[in-house]
This record gives structure tokens, sequence and C-alpha cells, in this order.
């Protein structure tokens, strides 16, 4: 089959968005099929070659954040070629009601669409400006895929439809053989956190809370940080030895940080919508405990795979903590389910759900021939 | 004895008048900053109706269309505190989507569309006026207001802390070039 993805966001830039993008083309070139990559870029040479630079990213203030898009004259006129030169089958979109290369894609395709919705973040969604200027596009979309339960519901109560809900993917092999880094241990215990530190709704400053209670009885304890940002609140002085700060990591080492750990720990207080790294602590061999937002508990299996506390809570967080570093014969329990559940996140397993949605989809849809461009906004 | 009276009442009256003229001064001032920022608000408005005008009009692809719409929806709807955050916010996605001199100078001669794009570009030159003049008369009444004078025997009143606005209004040059 010949794939088209589109990627809205810069590739060069790490992002769960990309990351997926990425390893999901090289899942479906590794079962055979022939893919093209659209995603904004300047130098096509530093790509993977599967890749076609749409052109320059911009950053652009949007959803609160500032996102490098790629849009315009020359990006529109490259996405056209893109679309017109690779005689796809399908194209799959990502994010398409975000105003990027996407939305772009989306305007020009006439081949089946399928279109993957990552964030549960809609905001703008409800303004009927906004709705006016995408209901065209979205129209085009033959199959909506959402990453989780969560924002699948989102989705379905702002714009209908039926998405499917199909996880992000994972290459757990990647995260079950890292090499542990001895030298990150602490001797009473290692836990881990993933997450942006100026985002109080990633719930850093819980973990140090919970952490201060447990440096008590057990002060070689130690927390690894993977993430960027500023903190909101300086951590204490007196748990200085006990908190390393590994800042913004890549893939290979964000996996050896998990494999390092004992517990990774979830204390996000709300928002999230699939919660990946959680898989990925899993399938690294970490005793996952999260806070218990829907999105996690659906993750964890309501406490089969992982540990759940009560959202907000510190002594909760702490005793949970505190029970699986006591226990760790309880906890192998729970860590050889949570092993065997990733197994459904890994690529092997969600490439092959997608590629069932792009069958189903080139087979509903009239062939190409018959399919006039510029005729979508007919009755 | 009544010559030194009488000049020690002359000079109690001319400080009295000087001071009175301080406060009227002031008083000019203030009302002038309350005009400046009233037509400042509406030149932001008349920016941000004019960016939503032009992206509703079906004229530009629908990803810059969406960004437009809504970074515009963000600066009309934004408290007081937040209006610099979002209408530099809407400066800097306008100058995003403009970024091509080629395209924004066909655009601006395009029959129906050039009208909405000069007008915009007229709204962006406008805005970035109206902000200054504000900050101008701001400054000034802040260094009258910083007087002793006025300070000792706060001829200011009641009157609030003055703020200068502070946003990034540089318009796309792709639009405003000539």
């Amino acid at each position: 089959m010949r794939v088209g993805l589109v990627c809205p966001y810069s590739l060069d830039i790490p992002g769960g968005v990309q990351n997926h993008v990425k390893d999901l083309a090289e899942a479906l070139i590794g079962l055979g099929h022939e893919v093209s990559v659209l995603a904004p870029a300047e130098d096509e040479s530093a790509l993977p070659p599967y890749v076609v630079a749409a052109g320059r990213a911009v950053p652009v203030p949007y959803n609160g954040s500032v996102a490098r898009l790629s849009f315009g004259p020359v990006v529109a006129a490259r996405a056209r070629r893109w679309l017109r030169d690779g005689g796809f089958d399908v194209v799959h979109v990502h994010e398409p009601d975000s105003p990027s290369l996407s939305l772009l894609a989306l305007w020009y395709v006439d081949c089946p669409v399928v279109a993957t919705f990552h964030s549960s973040n809609l905001r703008s969604r409800a303004l009927s400006a906004t709705a006016a200027i995408l209901r065209p596009s979205l129209e085009k979309i033959t199959a909506r895929i959402a990453v989780s339960e969560y924002a699948r519901d989102t989705l379905v109560n702002h714009v209908g439809g039926e998405p499917v809900v199909i996880p992000n993917g994972l290459y757990v092999d990647r995260f079950a053989t890292a090499t542990p880094r001895p030298e990150w241990r602490g001797s009473d215990g290692t836990l881990a956190f993933v997450g942006r530190l100026d985002e109080p709704r990633k719930g850093f400053g819980l973990a140090v809370e919970a952490l201060e209670a447990l440096a008590a009885e057990r002060p070689g304890i130690r927390l690894l940080v993977v993430g960027g940002g500023q903190l909101r609140v300086p951590v204490p002085a007196r748990l200085e030895d006990n908190v390393t700060f590994l800042g913004r990591v890549d893939d290979a080492k964000k996996a050896q940080t998990l494999r390092s750990a004992d517990v990774y720990v979830a204390p996000n207080t709300g928002g999230e919508s699939f919660g990946i790294v959680l898989v990925e602590a899993m399938a690294a061999g970490a005793t996952v405990v999260a806070s218990d937002i829907p999105a996690f508990r659906k993750v964890l299996g309501e406490g089969r795979f992982g540990v759940l506390f009560r959202n907000r809570n510190v002594a909760d967080l702490t005793s949970r903590v505190a029970a699986v570093l006591d226990d760790p014969d309880r906890s192998a329990a729970v860590r050889a389910e949570a092993r065997t559940a990733v197994r459904r996140y890994d690529w092997s397993a969600v490439a092959g759900r997608i590629l069932a949605v792009y069958e189903t989809v080139v087979g509903a849809t009239p062939a190409v021939e018959e399919h006039h461009p510029k005729s979508g906004e007919a009755p | 004895m009544w010559l030194w009276v009488l000049i020690g009442f002359l000079v109690l009256l001319a400080v009295a008048g000087w001071l009175s003229w301080t406060a009227n001064r002031l008083d000019r001032m203030h009302h002038r900053i309350d005009v400046a920022r009233a037509s400042l608000a509406t030149q932001l408005l008349r920016r941000s109706g004019a960016v939503v005008e032009l992206a509703t009009s079906g004229v530009l692809d629908p990803a810059r269309s969406l960004l437009l719409v809504d970074s515009a929806h963000q600066a009309r709807a934004a408290q007081p505190e937040d209006l610099e955050a979002t209408e530099s916010d809407l400066s800097r996605a306008l100058r995003a989507v403009f970024h091509d001199p080629e395209e924004a100078r066909a655009l601006r001669n395009e029959d129906g569309v050039g009208e909405l794009v000069r007008e915009l570009a007229v709204d962006c030159r406008k805005v970035e006026l109206a902000r200054r003049f504000h900050n101008d008369v701001v400054v000034s009444a802040r260094v009258l207001r910083s007087r002793r004078r006025v300070r000792w025997l706060g001829l200011a009143g009641r009157a609030a802390e003055l703020r200068t606005v502070d946003l990034d209004d540089e318009p796309p040059a792709a639009l405003v070039e000539d």
C-alpha cells in the first residue's frame, strides 16, 4: 500500500506527535509498505529518506505555547505536489485541527483520508468562525483515530462522529533492554519523574513533597527528573542530594532512566489524554505509581498493572511508594502483569491495527478516478 | 511693613497660581491618557476585526485562517491583564502568516481581497501609532508626577498608577511596505 503521512510539527524537535509519526512510518516500512512523510523542514539532506520537506517552520503562538508550524504559499505548493506525485492509496494526517500542514494537506487531498487526533484540547472548536473554516477540510476525513478513550470522548462531544481508539505505539524492546545506569541509583530506592517542571498539572511539586516525606526514613532515596522548564518552587536545600535533574533527554537516555528506577511516579493532576510515559515505564520494568485520573486508571487497568493513589493526595502517594519499596515481592506481580500488558502498545500490534483502518478506508471509498477534486463542497 | 505684607501676599499668590497651573497640566495629561487609552483600545479592536474578516473570507488557506481567527479571538476575549500578551501573540501570528513578501504584494493588489488586506495593513500601523502616543503621554505625565511639589502636595489626587502599554505591535513587513 502507498501511504502518505503528514506531520504538522518539525521532526528535528522531539515531541509526542513527531515520534509517533516517525515510528509509525518505520513500522509500516518494516511491514513492506511504501511510506512518504510530509513534514515541516528547511533542509532535506538531514532527514530520513522517507521524509519530504514541506518548507520552513515558523514559531507561532498557538494554544498557549509557541509551536513551530509550516504554512504559506510555498508550503501549500509543496503539499500539493507531494500529494500529486505520491499517488497515495491513503493519506494519514495528524492533528488536523491545528493551523498547520495537516490542515493544508486536507485542503488539497482527494484520496481516502485517515486522521489521528492526539490532544484532547479542543478549545477553539466552540467558535463558529473556527468551525466554518475547519468544516470543509474535516469533512474529507473518512476515518478518525483517537489515541485514548479520553481523547475519543472529547472528540465525540465536540466534533461528533465515530472515532476508533488506537493507542500510541512504542517499541517495547527499546525500553525493556535499555542498560540501567548504576550511578543514578539511590541506596534506599530510586524514583523517576518525567514531565515539564513549569506545568503545575504535571505534579512535580507533589512528587517533591512525597520525596521529602520518604527521605525522612530513607536518606539514600533518589528521584531522577527528566523534563525541561523552569522550576516554579525550588527544591528544598536538604533534598539536594536526593534529586538528580537530567533535563530534556533523548529517547535512549529516557529509557535508561526508566530502567534505573524502581518506581515511576506520575502525580499528574489532570489534562492527560493517554500517558505514553506510563507505558514506557512499565516496559522498562519500573513499578508505576500514578494519580487516579481517568486516563491513567485506564492505562493501568484500574490498578492491575500499577498502583493508583488519590489524585493530589501527597500522603496517599507517599504511603503507596513506600509500600512498593518495602515489599518488592508484591510489586513484582504487578510488574509482571504490566510487562504483558504493554505488548498491546508495541508497534508490532499498533501498526497492524492502524493498517486495518487503512484497508477498511481504501475499500470503502470510491476509486480515485471517479473522485473529482474540488467537488468537496458539492451536496 | 505693609510693603512686606504685600510682597509676601503676591509671592503666595504666585506660588498658589503656579501650583494650580501644575495641577491643571496634570489633570489635562490624565485626560489625554484616558483618550489615548480609549483610542488604542479602538484600534486594537479594529485590527482584530479586520483579521477575523480576512480569515473568514476564504482567501487564505484553512491553516492560516484558523490561526488568525484563533489569535484574534484570544485577543478580543482577553481579560485586561492578558491584553498585552494576547495582542502581541496576534502580531506574531500576523507576521508568521504574511511572511512571504511576494504573496502579500499579490494579495494587496487582488480584486476584492486587496481592500481587506490594505485595511488590515492600515489598522496594524494605527495600532503601532496609538500605542506610541499613549506611552508618550504616560511618560510625560510620570515625569510631572515625580516632581517634589506634586508628590508632597498630592496634586495628582487619587489618579491611578500610570502604566505604559508594552506590546509587540510590529506589523508584518510585507504588508506595510510601500
